[in-house]
This record gives structure tokens, sequence and C-alpha cells, in this order.
């Protein structure tokens, strides 16, 4: 049995009053896809949220490739040690949050070049490669408001990959998309899970997360209600609650 | 209205137009180097940036100009600061709009998109990073226009430096009333000159504007 690469222990999480997160234990393996469905306000992003700590934590522990993530540190320690951690945990948004002002070429090599992973002609030669692989290849030199929300949502996939990150967090990143350009996005997210990126997807596109995924966590109120493979959690739930959840958003 | 008086001395007004346009610009500059400074400052997470870059902005936001340039011309002295009036007014008009500026960069800096800095900071980039290469580019955008508006309301406001005798357009309208008795020419004239420094430079600010724009 490998170590796995994140371990979440009794992680708990408010805001002011309100329990967000109650008590949750979660293992990812290295490679492991991992899908995290429930409804909205069930807490999956900002469980995701967590694990890189945008959202810090009231309670528990996070390991990321063993190391504990929310160590209580001095302020400039503890900066520098997230800036180690996220350069290793890719992440792409619901909003995309590319760089409005730097080509898409830019938004890919701008973290590279900084933290001097790479020469500025290395990380060029990266980020072609890169965008080609997201199919963007004779986009480089566009700028993010001249792109499609696909598209944008592609080069925020490149500019994550651009890190060599051990592990990347997708958080609902075909929400905010029209129809049409839902599928190509989920092509490269598919493609990258074949190529066994480890990945954490919170997502409401339940027959990407059956079609992509090989564990699926459902949660309810600030808890995992039920886990396992997808074959299991989508075609025989065991609890109650998600059955009632599949049921309702399959009707839509 | 005495246009034959107004042919004969527009030129003494145009050398005063000079001293307002050097005075303005001078004090532009300083208030932008204390507005950048107090603005990072004010958005630092550490108390003791941010408290005296707050009271800076409220206390220089609170009181007249016109006190705050008496207060170092004329109180000055008393404290052993001894300034010419063309200094005192420089360094009385820039440290009052710096306090101004200082809330335009901030609103520019602050108005920048949460997602920015969560995009920057989950690459691992290091705040200042992601502040300088990030933020501040997109910001800097948004703060041309707010950053023009002081600029030209300090232009209008340099009047008030005639009230410690530096020999620009106020004061210069001042002087030539008591010789000639024609207060409305000479403030008609003084006016255009004001009227024409502001419209070059509302231009000057509409081409940075634009310049700086996204495509």
């Amino acid at each position: 049995m490998t170590e796995p690469i994140v371990k979440i222990r009794g992680l708990k999480k408010n805001f002011g009053q309100l329990e967000v997160l109650k008590g949750i234990d979660m293992d990812i393996e290295p490679r492991q896809i991992f899908a995290l469905i429930g409804a909205s306000g069930s807490g999956k992003s900002t469980l995701l949220r967590t694990i890189n700590q945008l959202e810090e934590v009231t309670e528990g522990e996070i390991w990321f490739d063993g190391e504990l993530v929310n160590q209580k540190l001095p302020h400039r320690q503890r900066e520098r040690h997230l800036n180690q951690l996220r350069q290793n945990i890719g992440m792409v948004f619901q909003h995309f949050n590319l760089f409005p002002h730097l080509t898409a070429l830019e938004n890919v090599t701008l973290a590279p070049v900084l933290l001097r992973r790479s020469s500025k002609a290395e990380a060029i030669e990266q980020a072609k490669i890169l965008l080609d692989k997201v199919g963007l290849a004779d986009r480089a030199d566009y700028y993010p408001s001249r792109l499609s929300g696909g598209q944008k949502q592609r080069v925020a996939i490149a500019r994550a990959l651009a890190m060599t990150p051990k592990l990347m967090l997708f958080d609902e990143v075909t929400s905010a998309l029209d129809p049409e350009l839902v599928g190509e996005v989920n092509r490269v997210m598919k493609e990258l899970a074949q190529e066994h990126m480890t990945m954490i997807i919170v997502t409401h596109d339940l027959r990407f997360a059956e079609d992509v995924s090989d564990h699926v966590v459902f949660m309810a109120d600030g808890l995992v209600a039920e886990q396992g493979p997808p074959s299991q959690v989508f075609r025989a739930p065991q609890e109650e609650r998600t059955k009632a959840f599949l049921q309702q958003v399959f009707e839509d | 209205m005495d246009i034959e008086l107004i042919g004969r001395i527009w030129p003494f007004f145009a050398e005063a137009a000079w001293v307002t346009v050097k005075i303005s610009i001078l004090a532009i500059m300083l208030g932008l180097t204390l507005g950048f400074t107090a603005a990072l400052a004010s958005l630092s997470r550490n108390p003791v940036l941010r408290w005296p870059a707050r009271s800076y902005v409220s206390l220089f936001r609170g009181t007249p100009a016109l006190i705050q340039l008496f207060l170092l011309y004329f109180g000055g002295p008393q404290i052993g600061i001894h300034l010419e009036p063309f200094e005192a007014g420089v360094i009385g008009l820039g440290v009052n709009i710096g306090a101004y500026m200082c809330e335009s960069i901030r609103g520019a800096i602050i108005s920048v998109e949460k997602g920015q800095t969560e995009a920057g900071s989950c690459l691992g980039l290091a705040h200042h990073q992601v502040m300088s290469r990030i933020i501040l580019p997109q910001a800097a955008r948004m703060m041309v226009r707010p950053l023009g508006v002081n600029a030209i309301a300090l232009i209008k406001g340099s009047a008030i430096v005639s009230t410690i005798s530096v020999v620009e357009l106020s004061y210069t309208a001042h002087r030539y009333i008591s010789s000639t008795y024609k207060p409305f020419e000479m403030f008609i004239l003084a006016s255009v000159f004001y009227l024409a420094i502001v419209t070059i430079f509302s231009y000057g600010v509409k081409w940075v504007d634009r310049g700086v724009a996204l495509e």
C-alpha cells in the first residue's frame, strides 16, 4: 500500500458561526482521480480550497506529500511554507482567473520564470508544448479577452501544469461555461486522467464524474455521506441521502 | 471690457501661469510618491505600516488645505522650519493631494478581483510577486482617471498658494487689480489661463488612459 498523497484528518471549518465542514477524513492515493460531488453548500469547494490553504481550517490536519500543510508557523515562515507547497499543487478555478494583462503564453510562463523553475527560453518552449496539448497552440499570443470561456479554461489548465504539479485541484471548472464549451474542457481533463495525474475534481457534472473518476465522494452538510468507486456510488448507492440527491439531479 | 488692457498685460499672466504649472507638477509628483507609499502601507497586514498611513490620510483629508499650508508656512518657523513661499507651496499642496491620491490608488488596487490574487498564490508566487506582477499592472489601468481627477483638483486648488505670496496666476490677478482697478478683466484673464492648463492636462490624462487600456 502506497502512502496517500493527501491525507485529511478530523477537518473542521467554520465561517463565523456557520459550520461548513464538520469533521472530514479522507485519503487520496497518488494517481487517483477523485471526484467530490454534492449539493451546493455541502462544503465540497471549501474542502478543496483547504488543501492548498486558500481557506484556513478551524481544526484538524491536512497532509500533502508527507508534509503537514496547516502547520502553525510565524507569518513569514508560513508564507514561505505555503508557497513551496503550492508550487506542487495546481489549481483551476470556476471563473478561470487568467491574468488579463498577459497573453495566453505569458500566463503560462509567468510562474516558472518568476520562481526560477526554468530559463525564459525553456519556459516558453514548455508553455508552447502545454498550449499545444490543450489544443491552443495557435492562440499563444492572444489576450484572454479574445478567448472563449472554454479556451480560457484550457489556458488555465496549461498554466497550472506549467509548474509540473504532483496534484491538480479542479473547482467546478465547467460550471461557468456555455454548454457547448464544456466538452472541450472535459476532454483535456480526461486526457490528464489517462496520463495518471492525481486529480481532485469538484463538479456538478455527474456524468463526467462517473466517466472519469475512480473514486467518488458524496458530501452532504459538511460531512462525507458516502464514498466508493463510481459504479457503486452512482449505480448502487447505499445511503438514502445519496439516492435522493442522484434522483433529483438526474430528473432535471 | 477693456480689451486693450488685456492685450497689454496678458504676457505677465502667461509668466504667472508657468509658475502655476511648475508648482502643480512638482506637487503632483510629490503627491504621487506619498500616495503610492501610503496606499501600499495601508494595504499591508502589518499595523506598524498601516496605522501611520491611515492617520496621514484622515488627517490631511479632514482639515482644510489652506490651514495645512498656513501651518507649514507661518507656523513652521516657530519649530525651526524655514521655507521659501514656492517650496512651502509645493510641499503643502503635495502632502495634501497625496492623501487623496492614496485613496485613488488604494481603491484601484482593491478593485482587482480577489481571484487574481488567489490564482497567483496558487502558483506558489510570493506576496510581493503577486502584487508587482499581477495586481499592480491591472490596478495601474484603473487608477489613471481618478488620479487625473485628483491632479486637476490640485491645479485649480493651487490658487491658495497666492495667500503665501507665491507669484502665480491668482496672485498676479490680485496684484494687477490693485494697479488697474479692473477686477472683472483680471479674473477673466486668470480664468482663461486656468482653463487652458486644465484642458491640456485633461487631454494628457485621456491619452495616458487610452495608452494603458487593455486591448
